[in-house]
This record gives structure tokens, sequence and C-alpha cells, in this order.
């Protein structure tokens, strides 16, 4: 790897040139974070006037709590649902762009669009949709023989914010299936065509390979996107119900917090978020980055 | 060039407002009344800063109930917080036992020497805000109770008696079969809020403790105790009428799927709250609403006791100057006159908190043109109020209002029976309660 190294003749002018990103940094993330650890330790009442110091009770208590497990487990099945859906949706819909000549640059800016939606208008969007009273969806779904209604069904609401999450998140990975598609030089798609690869025989030996850095990269991408980003569509749609079926860590952590006012064990939550998006971004530099390369 | 002007005259004037303004001492009020009742709420305030010059109340719309009440307190901690703020009764237990937060009510009408007789405002309603030595603590404003409504045209098709309402669960179940039978409607009933009504209000009415320690009111170490064979008993029909389409469920918290359902005649009958009659009202387009108070078991001992309210009232909060408790007080004076609770009451459908504003309402011949407007407040005094019907104090109970819903839920989804909800209730409930003892003590 080329290393590139600029030399600044003064010494001080360096660390003025990374003062405000540092500022920003410990303003909005160090010291929240450090606020976070602090109270994950007390047992505090809403308004703050009596704060005891627990040690670990609040995390004691948080991993003995079977709603805590519940949400972990729904957290792995609804990133698992958004990563899958919206890699593979917006993995077709570029291998569809790639091979349009024509018109490709049209049907790409289209695609775009729905990441431009806000994700709480998003899910609006979504449950007006799905709303088993006065939706589109579960009339057209009653057709069919199912009775949808996500206000009771855990598993109808669990498909629900899958695709109400994946839906903005097929546009971004699209775009960068679409670069990594292009990359792929033309020569060695038409050197098997030659050879007599189908179709499916040069998407699976050839571009589908080529392609594992974008897959990978936007894997991470996604699964953070999932955990971390999707609070604005769970809010707006099932708001974790029913019975906790679509409550998520990170949803869990507002309703326990900013809902229910028990502060320790919100902070306690954030910490142990806090720990899962260290490991997720240590995974993506250290292993990904490194490894993945052709 | 205009661009600039404009920006420089802006912010010259956003500089000038608090000097003009500064003139008058400004009450910051917090509110979660959104829509008709938000307009109604600022004409009122409007009113009143008209009536005077010393003191300016600014109501500000926070959001939701939960919003509203969890944005003060964070305001309070950074010390921002709003002179009054509007708390609902799942709140009151929090708010009570901050007691460094709040300057009860009685104690502010005391220090500045305003006129003040707690027994001017209905027992049933100020019952809910006063804590064990009699004191009221914070300002009842809108209170409600959840009563019956029903559609008088599909009762007729169906072959009932229009005005007769459904008095009995058991009339409610053969009602509601008779009219999905004639296919007048096809379902017979939906319900808002169905921890506030299908179990608080359920268990008061039919004179159910809640929890241990008269449901709260005696102290931090209640605990939650609705799991009785009643309540099973209900919740298990429930069930079963969920699952011969007898009723319909509305979603969880308000439930604000029911109403639709009601106004697009697809149930028949709808229970909520009280203050729901003018949404009702103005969303029932061709047919005619009927008013009815719950229905009850029959063979329960007791039954009908009386209902609890719901809703909201004002709490002022510490940490303000002097001048600003005796403008709250004023305001709070101003708030409590029967004309202005009349007014509130007859618009909204809240109850009228005073007894004045309710015979106010009678003199107008308010309950004798808008027959079924006083089915909410008869049924709130129907018997003097017991140890189980006071109403309910718990702590956390934003959580556990949560937990009736997700339980309930896992009921119809068939996971549990309505003694395995229940039960789960009370446990998951009793922790919490638990942990905010702990916190509080």
């Amino acid at each position: 790897m080329q290393t590139k190294r600029t030399l600044f003749r003064s010494k001080t002018l360096p660390y003025l040139l990374i003062l405000p990103q540092m500022a920003v940094t410990i303003i909005f993330f160090l010291w929240p974070a450090a606020q976070a650890v602090r109270q994950s330790f007390l047992r505090e009442d809403a308004f703050g006037f009596k704060t005891t110091f627990v040690w670990f009770d609040n995390y004691t208590q948080l991993f003995s709590d079977p709603t805590y497990e519940n949400s972990l487990r729904v957290t792995v099945v609804f990133a698992i649902g958004v990563a899958v859906l919206s890699l593979v949706s917006a993995l077709v819909l570029a291998l569809a762009v790639d091979r349009t000549i024509r018109s490709s640059q049209v049907y790409t800016t289209l695609l775009v669009w729905p990441y431009a939606v806000a994700p709480a208008v998003a899910g609006i969007l979504w449950w007006f949709m799905f709303n088993p009273t006065i939706g589109i969806l579960p009339y057209l779904l009653s057709f069919v023989g199912y009775h949808w209604d996500h206000s009771l069904s855990g598993f109808d609401a669990m498909i629900l914010v899958i695709i109400a999450s994946s839906w903005k998140q097929i546009s971004y990975n699209f775009l960068f299936f679409v670069a990594g598609l292009q990359a792929i030089p033309k020569s060695l798609v038409e050197a098997a065509a030659i050879d007599g690869a189908g179709p499916y025989k040069r998407f699976f030996t050839i571009i589908f390979p080529l392609l594992s850095p974008t897959t990978f990269f936007l894997l991470v991408i996604n699964t953070v996107y999932a955990m971390f980003d999707t609070f604005a569509v769970i809010h707006a749609t099932t708001q974790g119900g029913p019975a906790q079926a679509t409550n998520t860590l990170v949803y869990k952590v507002f309703q326990d917090g900013f809902i229910g006012l028990n502060i320790g064990s919100s902070a306690t939550q954030s910490v142990v978020l806090m720990i899962i998006v260290i490991a997720l971004t240590f995974i993506q530099f250290r292993w990904i980055e490194r490894n993945v390369q052709y | 060039m205009k661009f600039r002007t404009l920006l420089a005259a802006a912010a010259a004037l956003t500089v000038m407002t608090p000097a003009i303004a500064a003139a008058k001492t400004q009450i910051q009020w917090w509110h979660a009344m959104g829509g008709a009742l938000g307009q109604k709420l600022e004409s009122i305030v409007a009113n009143y800063n008209k009536s005077q010059d010393k003191y300016e109340v600014v109501p500000t719309y926070k959001g939701s109930y939960p919003e509203t009440m969890t944005a003060a307190i964070a305001a309070f901690r950074a010390h921002q917080q709003p002179d009054i703020v509007q708390v609902y009764e799942v709140g009151t237990g929090t708010m009570m036992a901050a007691k460094g937060a709040v300057y009860p009510v009685y104690q502010l009408m005391k220090d500045t020497g305003e006129p003040f007789n707690p027994k001017d405002y209905l027992a049933a309603v100020v019952g809910y805000y006063t804590d064990t030595h009699g004191n009221m603590l914070s300002l009842p404003f809108n209170s409600s109770t959840p009563i019956l409504y029903y559609n008088k045209d599909v009762f007729k098709k169906a072959g009932l008696d229009p005005n007769t309402p459904p008095k009995t669960w058991e009339d409610v179940e053969s009602f509601s079969k008779k009219i999905m039978d004639s296919h007048a409607a096809k379902c017979g009933f939906t319900t808002g809020w169905i921890s506030w009504v299908q179990l608080e209000n359920f268990s008061a009415w039919h004179n159910l403790p809640i929890g241990t320690e008269e449901n709260g009111f005696g102290g931090l170490d209640a605990r939650l105790s609705f799991n009785g064979p009643i309540q099973a008993r209900h919740w298990n029909n429930l069930k079963k009428w969920q699952d011969n389409g007898i009723f319909q469920y509305g979603g969880p918290v308000g439930g604000n799927d029911a109403g639709p359902k009601f106004y697009s005649q697809e149930c028949a009958i709808y229970m909520n709250s009280s203050a729901s009659r003018a949404d009702i009202l103005a969303n029932a387009k061709g047919f005619q609403v009927g008013v009815g108070m719950l229905p009850y078991y029959s063979d329960v001992k007791g039954a009908p006791q009386n209902s609890i309210i719901g809703g909201a009232t004002l709490w002022v909060l510490q940490g303000k100057d002097k001048d600003h408790y005796k403008g709250v007080a004023d305001f709070f004076h101003y708030l409590s006159s029967a004309e202005v609770q009349a007014d509130w009451h007859q618009f909204s459908g809240y109850l009228p908190i005073t007894q004045a504003a309710y015979e106010l309402g009678q003199k107008q011949g308010y309950y004798a043109k808008n027959p079924g407007a006083d089915v909410a407040i008869k049924q709130m005094t129907l018997n003097p109020p017991t140890a189980n019907s006071k109403g309910l104090r718990f702590g956390n109970y934003v959580q556990v209002r949560q937990i009736i819903d997700e339980e309930f839920q896992s009921l119809l989804a068939g996971k549990k029976t309505g003694q395995e909800a229940l039960d789960a209730v009370v446990k998951r409930g009793n922790e919490l309660i638990a942990e905010f003892q702990k916190a509080n003590e």
C-alpha cells in the first residue's frame, strides 16, 4: 500500500486543523458516551433527585430480563431479514440495469429516489398500505385467503418492518452494485461467453466473486443500518409491537429511557449497543478491508 | 440585497421580542392537546391573556402525553422547565413521588393567597390527585371516563330498541349476535384503550381491586392484583368473542383502529372515553349515535360500582420566581371558573371539573338539549367510591400499560389464556413497580 505523507512546517497547524473534527467528536460522541457509561452504574428517579450507585445491578438485571433476550433475538432476525432482502433485490435491479444499454441512466435515477424519502415518511406510507383496517394490501391479501393483521401477528409485523426498512436501503445498495458491476472488466465476461458459459454460470463464477468486496462492504453497512438506523420506521409502523415482536435493541433503548423513564437500564442498553457497534466496525476494518481484496 | 434586509429585520425582531414581552410575566404551559382540543385550549388562554395585563400564558403543544411528560422531565433536569405541564393520569405516580420537582397546587394557592376551595371540585376527580392527607397536588383540567356508544340505526335494523343500550355483558353478547345474524353490521363491538377500559375500569366498575394498598394510594409498596377470576373470565370472553367475530380489536394504547370500525358502521357498539364524543359525532355520518354506561356482569356482586377517570391534570413545577407563581395561581383561578369549565366540558366531552360548572350546564339546558352528555358524570358518581374504585396510583405505570397491551395481544393471538395473560401482567408489572419503589425510597 502506498502511504501519503504531508509535512507541515509548523507544529501547531495540524492540530489546529483537526480541532473542529475533534470538537465535534468529543461533544457529540465521547461526552454522551461517557455519560451513558456513568448512568449505567446508577439507579435514579426520573427527575434526578435520588441517585444511587449500584455497581453492575443494571447489567445483571438486563441480562436476566427475558424481554431483553427477546429483543436481541428480534434484532438478529430483523437485521438478517433487512440485509438479505435489500441486498438481493438491489443486486437483481443492478444486474437488470447493467444489461440495458439505453435508458439505464433513467432507471438508475428512478431507483435512487426512495433514498431521498425520510424514514418516518416511508414508515407512514407502509403503515397506510398495510393497515389492517384501511390498508390496500390486507384487502388484496384477503383474496388469496391470507388474513393480514400486524397489530396482532408478530410474524406479519416483522415482515412489515423488514419490507419498510429494506425499501429505502435498496437504493443505496443498488448504487454500489451498479458501480461494482461497471468495474468488472467486460473482457472477462465476454471470454466466458465465448467459452460457452450461460448467463447463470457467468454470474455465479465470474460476476458474483468479483463483486464480493462490494457485497461484504454492503453487508456490514446494511447490518449496521438495520440495527441502529431503523428507529423511525419502527416508530411509525409497529412501535415495537405486537407483544414486543418488533422491539429491536435500539427501539427498546428509546422505550425504556424516554417513555418508561428508566434511565439506568436505558443507559446500560446503550452501552451494550456501543460495544456491538465497536465490534462491527472492528470487523469491517480489520477483517473485511484487509482480506477481501482482489 | 432585499434578502439581507429581511434577514436583518428578522434578527432584530428576535432580539427585540423578549424586550417587548418583558413588561408582562410570561408563563409557560406545556400541553398535549392537539387538533380541535388544542385550538380550544389556545382560545381559552387567549381569552385569559386579554382579560388582564399582568401575565401572559404561553401554551406550547409538546406532542402526545408521554412526549409532553418526558419533555418536561428532561427540561427540569436541564433547569429549563415550564411553569405548568399537563400530565396524564398514569404519570401521576411519578409526579407525586418527585417531591422536589412539583409545587403542590394546594400549597401554591395558600402561598399566593388565591381563593381556593378543594370542595368545589368533583370528589371523584380530585380524589385521584390528592395525597394521603387530603391535599390537592395538581389541578384537574381534562378528566374523562369511558362510556359506551352505539349505533342506533343498526340497532333498529337488527330489531333492537334503539333507545336501550346494552346494560350488561350478557346484553352485549346477545345484542351483538342479533346484529350479526340480521346482517345489520359485521361485528358487535370494539373498544379503545384495552388497559384503561377493559381492565382498570372493568375492575373498578365491578368493585374489584386493581392493586393492593387501595390500588396504590396507600404507598409505594403497593403491588398489582388485577389478575382475579372475574377479570380473567372477562379476558377469556373477549378472546372468545374475537374468535366468533362479536368483538374486533382496535390496536394497542388508545386503539387507533377502533374508532374507524365504529364510524364505518362495521361495529355497532364502541367503548371509549367520554372525551371521544365530539370526534364520534363529527365522524358518525349517516347514523344516529346513542350513549350508555359501561356494561357489567350481572352475577358479580357490587357491580356496577363507579367508573374511574383518565385524562390529565396540570402540575406546577418548582424553580421559578415568585411572580411566576402568582400568575400561575391567577390563571388556575380563571381556568376553574364555572364559565370556562362548562364551555370546555361541553365542547370536548371531558367531565365538568367543578360542581358549579355542572350546575351551570344544567341551568343552560345543555343536558336536556344533548341527551347522553351527562352519562359520563352519572356513571362516575353512581356510587360513593370504594377502596377499589377511587382510581389507581403506581410508579412506572406508563410501562405497565404497555405490558397490559402486550399480554392482551398474546391472549388474542391464542398464546395465553386470560388467567395466564393477567398473571404475566401482574408479574412483569410488579417488577417495574418494585424498581420504581427502590429508586424513590
